[in-house]
């Protein structure tokens, strides 16, 4: 027996082909492969946007004139203003533009202030479990009950005192995100803590008698936070989607501060009636772009991270060794997702354990 | 009359993550009415592929060539599975052939009545109405042994236990009446006593029914017990076929040989319990025991009210320093909740259990850990012992770290090194991760993680269960070897009472939580007292059919008796 | 596997047998634990939004401060009774919750109770209509998209389920009033219903505020369906803007779950018996799927009130998000702390009524 499973060790592959999406890239076949492909180019172009946003930018976020006099309100697109003006005579091109550049701002600021928070309290209270875990458990789910953007709301009232002049208003909108997001991530690290802590070799780390802090970090810390690249990129979009919520209802940035899509959108809610449509259309265009860019990759992982949903390629016959197939490759043969467990258990959830909400 | 079946040189390739692998090359196979045909292997070997292309069951991703040639039960009409449409495919299914799967749980879907999923099965074939289906299935589940089925038609499958799980999805696979059955592990998944139930009513279903089996198995005693003809296979090719009864007596391919003799037999361990017993020091018995139980309770608590479920029920036993003692029981008998309270990962609830001389029941973590370094343990699932992220030499390192014996993974490794070949691993394989390993490697290297600190103590919980069979042999020598090498006390448990009867002095038996009976294996396993241990005794099939015949019959005595 | 960064394989071979501990209690215990959890999910819930709040200071100077003088100011607090221990007015303030007083609005000084009656029937109706759309595009196409995965029409259902998401609802209600209020004109631009809709169901004996219902009372006593057609014009665009949202996460969620239980034992099982493709999906796959589906579905009223703010925005339909923007505008604090318990209350009991659902789905609940 040994001969024969020494031939189908894998070779370890090369470094760069490890690397998180170069190696789903690779994996990846067909329309799963075209769906990453078509994220990762909208999601690089969108960086890219945010990156040289003041060399692509015709005029400033807050610009309202140039040399040849003001803007003018309202202005159709033309040779100058290539997507016209807005009601308050911003230049709706570069005003998109520099958009992304607080977008991503928000999205980076939040998401990691939300994984710190939610990866420290989700390791200790799934490892610990207790009362604390159960105190936290409650807490979290009821956040998590409760729509975002509303507590992104209260949190902003909060956070800038009802006034957006004391802390700067892209600042208080990313912590109010953070608030909002700590619970999602609480939740996958914690429900991945408890499953690790019950694998056999968790356990024989405690057999050994490992310290709690040895386990915690060496066995389970890593391990549980396998999921954190896809949990990001499906975050990322909920957290665009929510800093334009906070901006069309009136607690974005002013327009003074940064250029914000959301912020624009509510200035344009007015224009439409009258059928001026390239204030709204543009900055919202934006908005779907980024978001359905990013929400691509993060699905596309998410299939490839799973090997029910993960499609391959057919293979022509008599092609391949033979080989030891333990299971057979498809994974027909074992239960479902989480078989009965997953149906047992309400407190997991199905996909990835998120759900995406605005 | 025709063959319900005639498999001509079937290929089947699949695409798979490190590209395309042939599971199955070149098998030719026919089965008669009313014929058992097993086919044997260990995993690997394409035996589940073989059956699952008989329906046409095969993922997508596979490709096949050859042809699948399947009669019904009259002979009337014949279809070749690799060419028909997925029309075509839904007709056959369930009128000409049908399915037994391992796992009664995952087969049977939780959110239905029993007695809709076999309507289910019956009106997708057009025919019949509702009211004559459930007619028709309370009939089927009368005679597959579903005692009072008008009632049990409408219950749900969790309200039926395992055993009875079971009979549901042979009824389900029975009621068109179809001329071969293809049963797919049908009893791996269960309790060596139910398991001997359901090999009763399949060949029921063949002598009553006249239905053709094909009997995926790698368990020999069940193909000893069932099966009219076997065919061996290995990596995907049929390397042997021949009647039941020759084969066992008079194996011709080398790799039957070696399967067969891998297969362990009750009594193999008795002269070597004896012959260690013998060579005991005088004043070996008065040692201080190792493990000493006495009237242990676990209980698990119930929550928020509920009523708490008694793992262990009152036992008492002891280890003896350099002893082997195997703890032996089916599902749900406590077993593996004893080993772990030894390992000091469940609390005692009641009684005492002195563990290396400390008392288990209500301990302090911080005064048992320098006992830790005197307790090893090896884990059932090879799949999830090992942290995916490290290597092997790093994991087994990890006790050395932790206890101090070395400062880093890197400085233990010569002693790493050692053990690996303690276990019969190459060197280099402490630079791979556990994936890269096989099932049976992995477990040795878990063995090897447990003596890195040479315990006196060794708790194996079902270390061979999820191997295939030879591999699990070459465990089990090894382990016996490094017994004797390293002189530790060891609890051995497993469902397989020829398995622990390898390397125990002594065996337990328990059932329930309660221990039912106690002894060298020559006592327990020569002259059971305890009645289920009697039971359990005759349930475990050997493989021999001649033998097997002869115990059959003894069981269906004792079953009659008690 | 040929890298660890992959989902650990599941392991072959027996399951680890830990796991079975009896079960019993029955469906009445679930849902007693169930319907208890209610309570310290809105206790939460109304704690965090009461200490958010009072960070802010106190809401009348809030409100009013720079507008009235310091002594005015002063003496409006004291009689509101908010010069008190925080702790006191804490206490007091959960009791009133719980006797549904949620306090007086400052800027209109109206009993908040009386607000939140007079706009949450409106945001129901909508949330109703939004809920609708969802199930009636989310569910079948999830559905579909799982018969045919991997495949053409899987691809496109998938895209539009993400664009779906992807679209703000103030986004697409600005380009659904531009497209079919604007340029198309066949359907009104904002509102619930025209003005002369609203005194004619005003006129009504006992006007429920729910206008689909008060229109069809119209329909039967006046004979006249002018009113109830204008108020069904006038959901349309909100519902499609809100519930198309949620659709997307519907058919992503219906997809990933059908196709799950697809992959187990017992749909090969099926399978294996001739059962068709199609039934396999609509009846062997989906019903077991609808379990976890059902939870998160319980979920989503979260998402469907956020974004049920942002489309009465959009659409200026008088419920409870229009309301509550414009309270926050005006600094109002005790309203909006008012509309966020209330809020907090409807998704606790909305999560036990699915809990419900999901109980009489699954039959190892039931008995």
């Amino acid at each position: 027996m040994t001969s024969t499973s020494d031939l189908t060790v894998p070779r370890k592959p090369g470094l760069f082909s490890r690397l998180p999406v170069i190696h789903q890239l690779r994996q990846s076949v067909g329309l799963q492969r075209g769906m990453l492909v078509a994220g990762l180019v909208i999601t690089g172009v969108f960086i890219l946007t945010a990156i040289f946003a003041p060399l692509l930018a015709p005029y400033g976020f807050s610009q309202l004139r140039d040399e040849s006099g003001r803007f003018g309100s309202q202005q159709p697109p033309s040779g100058e203003h290539l997507f016209g003006t807005t009601v308050g005579g911003y230049d709706v091109l570069s005003r998109v533009l520099w958009g992304a550049q607080t977008a991503i701002f928000v999205i980076v600021v939040a998401v990691v202030l939300s994984i710190f928070a939610g990866v420290v309290l989700g390791l200790v209270s799934g490892y610990f479990g207790g009362w604390l875990d159960r105190v936290l458990v409650v807490v979290s789910d009821a956040v998590y009950a409760f729509p975002s953007l509303l507590l992104a709301i209260v949190m902003s009232i909060v956070i800038s005192g009802g006034r957006s002049d004391l802390i700067g208003g892209v600042l208080a909108a990313a912590i109010s995100i953070t608030v909002v997001f700590i619970p999602q991530y609480f939740r996958v690290i914690r429900a991945e803590t408890v499953r690790i802590k019950a694998e056999a070799y968790v356990e024989s780390a405690r057999v050994l008698g490992a310290s709690n802090s040895r386990i915690m970090f060496r066995h389970v810390l890593r391990n549980a936070t396998r999921t954190l690249p896809l949990i990001f990129t499906l975050n990322a979009s909920e957290a665009i989607l929510t800093l334009a919520g906070l901006g069309f209802v009136g607690f974005g940035i002013e327009p003074t501060a940064a250029a914000e899509w959301g912020y624009d959108l509510n200035k344009a809610l007015s224009d439409v009636t009258s059928g001026i449509w390239w204030t709204s259309l543009f900055p919202g265009l934006a908005i779907v772009l980024v978001v359905l860019g990013i929400t691509l990759v993060g699905e596309s992982l998410n299939d490839l991270a799973d090997p029910r949903l993960r499609g391959r390629r057919r293979v022509a016959q008599a092609s391949g060794l033979v080989a030891e197939t333990s299971v057979v490759p498809g994974g027909t043969l074992v239960a479902g997702p989480g078989g009965l467990d997953g149906l047992e258990s309400n407190a997991t959830h199905p996909d990835t354990g998120l759900e995406t909400r605005p | 009359m025709n063959n319900v079946l005639t498999i001509t040189n079937l290929g089947i390739s699949f695409a798979t993550d490190a590209g395309a692998v042939k599971a199955v090359d070149d098998v030719s196979l026919t089965v008669a009415p009313g014929e058992v045909l097993a086919i044997v292997g260990e995993s690997g070997s394409g035996k589940t592929v073989t059956a699952k292309t008989i329906l046409g069951l095969l993922p997508e991703t596979a490709t096949m060539n050859g042809a699948v040639i399947l009669s019904s039960k009259d002979g009337s009409s014949e279809s070749n599975i690799v060419s028909l449409t997925k029309q075509q495919l839904r007709q056959v299914r369930g009128t000409d052939v049908s399915m037994v799967f391992q796992e009664p749980s995952t087969a049977l879907n939780p959110v239905y009545t029993v007695g809709w999923q076999i309507a289910e099965g019956i009106r997708a074939h057009g025919q019949f109405s509702k009211k004559e289906a459930r007619v028709k299935a309370i009939e089927i589940l009368g005679r597959v042994g579903i005692p009072d089925p008008e009632t049990r038609v409408n219950y749900y499958p969790h309200q039926f236990s395992g055993g009875q799980k079971q009979r549901v999805v042979i009824a389900m696979a029975l009621v068109l009446d179809p001329g071969l059955i293809v049963a797919d592990e049908p009893t791996t998944a269960l309790d060596v006593t139910v398991q001997a139930e359901i090999l009763d009513l399949l060949r029921r279903v063949r002598d009553e029914f006249g239905t053709a089996i094909v009997l995926i198995t790698h368990n020999m005693g069940v193909v000893a017990d069932l099966a009219d003809r076997v065919a061996v296979m290995f990596e995907g090719k049929v390397v042997e076929e021949a009647p039941a009864q020759k084969l066992f007596s008079s194996p011709q391919h080398e790799y039957t040989k070696k399967l067969l003799a891998a297969v362990p037999h009750v009594g193999q361990g008795i002269v070597r319990a004896a012959a260690r017993a013998e060579a005991r020091a005088p004043g070996w018995a008065e040692q201080t025991p190792v493990v000493e139980a006495k009237d242990l309770r676990i209980e698990y608590p119930g929550r928020l009210g509920r009523h708490g479920f008694t793992a262990v029920d009152g036992i008492s036993f002891s280890i003896r320093p350099g002893e082997v003692l195997g703890l032996v029981g089916e599902s749900g008998s406590g077993k593996t909740t004893t080993g772990r309270a030894i390992a000091g990962l469940t609390r005692v609830t009641g009684g005492s259990l002195k563990v290396l001389g400390h008392e288990m029941h209500g301990f302090k973590e911080r005064e048992f850990k320098k006992f830790r370094s005197d307790i090893g343990f090896v884990f059932q699932d090879p799949a999830s012992s090992f942290n995916p992220l490290l290597t092997i030499a790093e994991c087994v390192a990890e006790p050395l770290v932790v206890h101090g014996r070395a400062s880093n993974p890197g400085a233990a490794r010569a002693r790493v090194n050692e053990l690996l070949e303690a276990v019969q691993l190459p060197r280099a394989y402490g630079d791979r991760y556990p994936h890269e390993l096989s099932g049976g490697q992995r477990q040795r290297a878990s063995l090897a993680r447990s003596l890195a600190l040479e315990p006196s103590l060794l708790i194996a919980d079902e270390p061979t269960s999820a191997l295939d069979v030879s591999v699990q042999a070459r465990v089990l020598e090894l382990f016996a070897e490094l017994q004797r090498e390293f002189g530790f006390a060891a609890l051995f448990i497993s469902h397989d009472l020829a398995v622990v009867d390898i390397l125990a002095d002594r065996i337990a038996v328990l059932y329930k939580g309660k221990l039912v009976e106690e002894g060298t294996g020559a006592e327990v396993l020569g002259a059971p007292k305890d009645p289920y241990t009697q039971r359990l005794l005759a349930s475990l099939p050997v493989p021999d059919p001649a033998e097997q015949a002869q115990r059959r019959e003894g069981l269906r005595k004792l079953r009659a008796a008690g | 596997m040929t890298t660890v960064a992959t989902t650990p394989a599941v392991p072959a071979g027996r399951p680890a047998g830990r796991k079975s501990k009896p079960a019993g209690g029955g469906i009445g215990r679930y849902l007693l634990i169930r319907f208890l959890l209610i309570f310290p999910t809105i206790f939460i819930l109304v704690s965090m939004v009461f200490w958010l709040m009072r960070a802010t200071g106190d809401p009348i100077t809030a409100a009013l401060g720079g507008r009235l003088g310091p002594e005015q100011l002063a003496e409006r607090i004291h009689a509101a009774g908010y010069d008190r221990p925080i702790l006191v007015q804490y206490v007091e303030y959960l009791g009133q919750i719980f006797t549904g007083n949620f306090g007086t609005t400052i800027s209109t000084n109206r009993p908040v109770s009386e607000v939140l009656l007079a706009y949450g029937v409106a945001t129901a109706e909508l949330a109703f209509y939004g809920l609708l759309v969802a199930f009636i595009v989310g569910i079948p196409l999830g559905m579909v998209a799982a018969y045919f995965r991997d495949k053409g029409q899987d691809a496109l259902l998938r895209v539009f389920a993400i664009l779906c998401y992807a679209t703000p609802v103030f986004f697409s209600g600005l380009l659904f009033k531009l497209v079919f209020a604007v340029w198309l004109n066949v359907l009104p631009v904002a509102g619930r219903a025209t003005t002369g809709s609203e005194l004619e169901m005003q006129l009504l004996t006992n006007p429920t505020g729910l206008y689909t219902i008060d229109a069809i009372q119209v329909a039967f006593q006046a004979g006249n369906t002018d009113v109830l057609i204008d108020v069904l014009q006038h959901a349309v665009l909100p519902s499609l803007a809100l519930g198309l949202l949620t659709a997307g996460v519907f058919l992503r969620l219906v997809r990933t779950n059908v196709i799950g239980t697809l992959g187990t034992d017992y749909v090969d099982a099926a399978r294996s018996r001739g059962v068709s493709e199609f039934r396999l999906v609509s009846k062997h796959a989906y019903r077991p799927a609808l379990i976890p589906i059902i939870t998160v579905i319980g979920l989503q009223i979260a998402l469907l009130l956020g974004g049920a703010v942002l489309t009465e925005t959009t659409f200026e339909w008088k419920g409870l998000g229009f309301v509550l923007i414009e309270f926050i505008k005006a600094r109002d604090y005790v309203a909006v702390q008012g509309i966020v318990a209330l809020l907090a209350v409807i998704v606790a009991l909305s999560n036990f009524i699915v809990d419900i659902i999901a109980a009489i789905i699954d039959p190892r609940v039931r008995y």
